[in-house]
């Protein structure tokens, strides 16, 4: 099915550290936009997952973040930049179950550690890239078709 | 089976989104990890949870599903409860378990 996109659609959302009573905008508004744009549910469904768990582990771990995003006729593009502690160890981030989340965020149902595997799941391509210290960066490629 | 008959049913107590009892539920999911909600809970789904903050509202929103069963009598926040109305999202409440509200919830869906 033709999208109706022509060229590239981009914007970017910000994203707050701590800020749990926003958590999900920036997935839900990109949902919708989306939907807007006739994209197929399922591949909506998985960009809204990706996002939504981004979103998260800039809001439990980070000071700030910044979500952008890229659509094009072929497939949408998410980076999630944020200014956190960054992972030390990212292999053993990306293992199922781990998570070095606090006690209170875990009590929300949160940090259980299933944030980036779910990421990577929905993704077509999937890199991360972290510096100690600075920060983290995620980038998310989910195709059209 | 529709959400009005579980609501009648397990005698679920309507906190919000009253118009959204129509609604055709396809399954239900019981987890209290959001993320394995995100993952593997299906559209038009019923959720059970003794989870009670904001998020849940996203979560339920972001997955399309049919609404949250609250359990085991605990209270829901009253800005939780806007919210879930403004997103049309269903929460229901009971004073039962997780385990009963499931089990029952999978004998009527059988």
């Amino acid at each position: 099915m033709a999208l109706n996109i022509s060229g590239a659609i981009e914007g970017s959302f910000q994203l707050i550290g701590g800020n749990f009573a926003t958590a999900g905008e920036a997935s839900t508004q990109l949902k919708l936009k989306l939907t807007n744009l006739g994209v197929h549910e399922d591949i909506i469904r998985r960009a809204a997952i990706a996002t939504f768990e981004a979103e998260m582990n800039v809001i439990i771990y980070a000071a700030a973040g910044r979500l952008h995003y890229y659509i094009t006729q072929q497939s949408i593009k998410i980076r999630v930049e944020d200014m956190g502690p960054g992972i030390e160890d990212i292999s053993l981030a990306m293992q199922e179950g781990y998570s070095t989340a606090p006690e209170w965020v875990r009590e929300m149902g949160w940090g259980a550690g299933m944030g980036l595997p779910n990421m990577k799941k929905n993704s077509d391509k999937f890199s991360i890239d972290s510096v100690v210290g600075e920060g983290t960066t995620v980038e998310m490629v989910i195709n059209f078709s | 089976m529709k959400l009005s008959e579980l609501v009648e049913k397990l005698a679920l107590d309507v906190k919000t989104f009253k118009d959204g009892l129509q609604i055709e539920i396809k399954g239900a999911y019981v987890s209290d990890l959001l993320s394995d909600v995100m993952a593997n809970a299906g559209k038009c789904d019923i959720w059970i949870t003794l989870q009670t903050h904001l998020n849940i509202v996203a979560v339920a929103s972001m997955k399309g599903l049919a609404g949250i069963i609250i359990v085991g009598n605990r209270p829901v926040q009253e800005e939780v409860l806007k919210k879930a109305e403004e997103e049309k999202i269903a929460i229901l409440t009971t004073p039962k378990p997780a385990f009963e509200v499931a089990g029952k919830i999978y004998q009527m869906l059988k």
